[in-house]
């Protein structure tokens, strides 16, 4: 391909071509293969300490240098979350815990704010305001079918 | 001081938390003066993330000014303007000093796939985030880029996540001069990367999304062919279609785990949580390259299984090429760019809110209303 004819056809697009390596293919400087020594020594930053409890993934041996020590486990939700680091990363019995604890973590989240008299303002904290302004006619439909399935539900189980 | 709280999905509010405090030495504090809503906060909104803990403050795209630097911190000073690249980097460990900065070894206690990210639930290392007016940025002296004065804070934003990650996006690709690309998703990564491909001498590159609001800016933007995937029974036979019965030379996954298009995707991805996601754009990316060509994901998946056909990875001979962004090593070239105007990725903003107006911001993003593409989320003590 002529270098000069493509630019010339392409000078609609600002900056066409100027990253393009003409010479070398493909164009892929992802990793610095020369500085990769294949160590595991480097020269480690100082540790950072903490007085909080924070997991740790089993396929490390230690902390890294730095972490982020916000929001240690608690609760019902926090014992599946510590249950979950016993097993590496490729396993189901880390991450499955792991969504679990999430959705009780939610739940523990409401029963919080209710103990400390706060009660949380659903319909702005899902920012059902702006829905509201821009597509009513879908938020109507989506309060409506949540509805109507919960009812649903509801004399399903009353039946029983 | 004010910062956004993580409900659950769906659920987000701000409220008064502590001040973040220097914990290491290399630690600085920063006043955040702008912050982004990505496309991959959404995944963590939605709850599809695991270990998203509720108090969570989100954000990995944001900009400030410091405020306070451990004793160790040489590179920024207190009242230095600072862009803050979402990855936390050491600098120094195997894997940054070969430039895989995302890949970071000594900033993620939680998980050893991938480095520390501000405000990306605990498997990204459980930091707080940007959505907030202050935060707590180790690792001052690696990340953390002054703000030249002749460029728009707004471009700057962009330069912590969007714009590098498109960037990388077309770079795995491995494009060369003649390539055609198919970029999967018109949301602000993929727009990017539609506009960078064209910087690697691709001459022609397609943008495949759903919301004709988006393609239509991408059209415009990007200078780029888009097509709607709603108006079309098979995606990948169109593209198969329109490039001469072969594929597409490379194919960029830009869209990640939320996508939509496939109902057993969906289903099983989003509904279920029975895979990391729905995978739909991964799955057409892979069907619709060339034989022998390359397939770049920067879509976020979350860490189980994914339902990819992987035989047709092996049978057509396809690389497949993904990584976080290391916006470290970008940022000298695409802040060149962006000084020189050739990107301007300012361009994409369509929204602004106070952080007092998060859920509102969050749900306009989320839901694609008012023709949203990239809101932008402005402290009150920063108006």
């Amino acid at each position: 391909m002529e270098k000069e004819n493509l630019k010339e056809q392409f000078t609609h697009i600002p900056g066409w071509g100027v990253d393009a390596d003409w010479e070398n293919d493909p164009v892929y400087p992802m990793r610095d293969i020369a500085a990769d020594d294949k160590s595991a020594d480097w020269k480690r930053p100082a540790q950072q300490t903490t007085s909080k409890e924070v997991q740790r993934s089993n396929e490390r041996p230690e902390h890294p240098a730095v972490f982020g020590d916000t929001l240690p486990p608690t609760g019902l939700s926090g014992h599946l979350r510590r249950y979950a680091f016993h097993y590496s990363e490729s396993k189901y019995r880390h991450w499955l815990p792991l969504l679990l604890a999430d959705r009780i973590n939610e739940v523990e989240g409401v029963i919080a704010d209710v103990k400390s008299g706060f009660f949380p303002n659903i319909w702005k904290e899902r920012g059902y305001q702006a829905y509201w302004k821009y597509d009513r006619r879908k938020l109507i439909n989506k309060v409506a079918t949540v509805a109507a399935v919960s009812i649903g539900v509801w004399m399903l189980i009353r039946r029983k | 001081m004010k910062a956004m709280n993580y409900r659950g999905p769906f659920r987000v509010r701000v409220e008064e938390k502590p001040m973040p405090k220097i914990l290491h030495p290399e630690d600085a504090i920063v006043q955040v003066t702008r912050a982004c809503i990505c496309g991959s906060d959404l995944h963590l909104y939605h709850g599809m993330v695991p270990d998203t803990r509720i108090g969570s403050t989100f954000g990995h795209e944001f900009i400030g000014v410091v405020r306070e630097v451990g004793t160790g911190v040489t590179k920024v000073k207190v009242g230095d303007k600072v862009l803050v690249p979402f990855n936390i980097a050491c600098g120094r460990c195997n894997f940054c000093k070969q430039g895989l900065f995302a890949n970071c070894h000594e900033s993620n206690a939680m998980a050893t796939a991938v480095g520390g990210i501000f405000g990306y639930s605990h498997i990204a290392g459980g930091f707080d985030g940007g959505q907030a007016e202050f935060v707590r940025v180790p690792y001052a002296d690696v990340g953390p880029t002054i703000i030249p004065s002749d460029m728009d804070d707004e471009d700057a934003l962009l330069l912590t996540d969007v714009l590098p990650t498109g960037y990388q996006a077309a770079e795995m690709g491995g494009i060369k001069v003649g390539d055609t690309v198919v970029v999967f998703g018109a949301g602000p990564v993929g727009i990017m990367a539609a506009r960078c491909a064209w910087l690697f001498g691709a001459t022609r590159v397609i943008v495949i999304d759903h919301l004709e609001y988006r393609l239509e800016f991408v059209r415009q933007y990007a200078a780029c062919e888009a097509y709607n995937f709603r108006s079309m029974d098979d995606p990948v036979l169109f593209i198969k279609r329109i490039t001469d019965w072969l594929g597409a030379d490379v194919c960029i996954d830009a869209v990640g785990s939320d996508a939509c298009g496939n109902a057993m995707q969906t289903i099983t991805g989003k509904k279920l949580l029975l895979q990391a996601g729905a995978a739909t754009a991964l799955h057409w990316a892979i069907n619709a390259v060339k034989k022998g060509g390359i397939v770049s994901v920067v879509g976020v998946y979350g860490p189980t299984d994914n339902l990819v056909p992987i035989g047709n990875v092996v049978n057509k001979g396809i690389t497949i090429r993904a990584n976080q962004t290391s916006v470290k090593r970008l940022l000298p070239k695409l802040m060149d760019h962006v000084r020189k105007g050739v990107l301007s990725p300012k361009d994409i903003i369509t929204h602004r809110f106070a952080l007092e107006d998060i859920a509102e911001a969050y749900q306009m993003f989320s839901a694609k209303l008012d023709e949203c593409i990239k809101p932008v989320l402005i402290p009150s003590t920063n108006n």
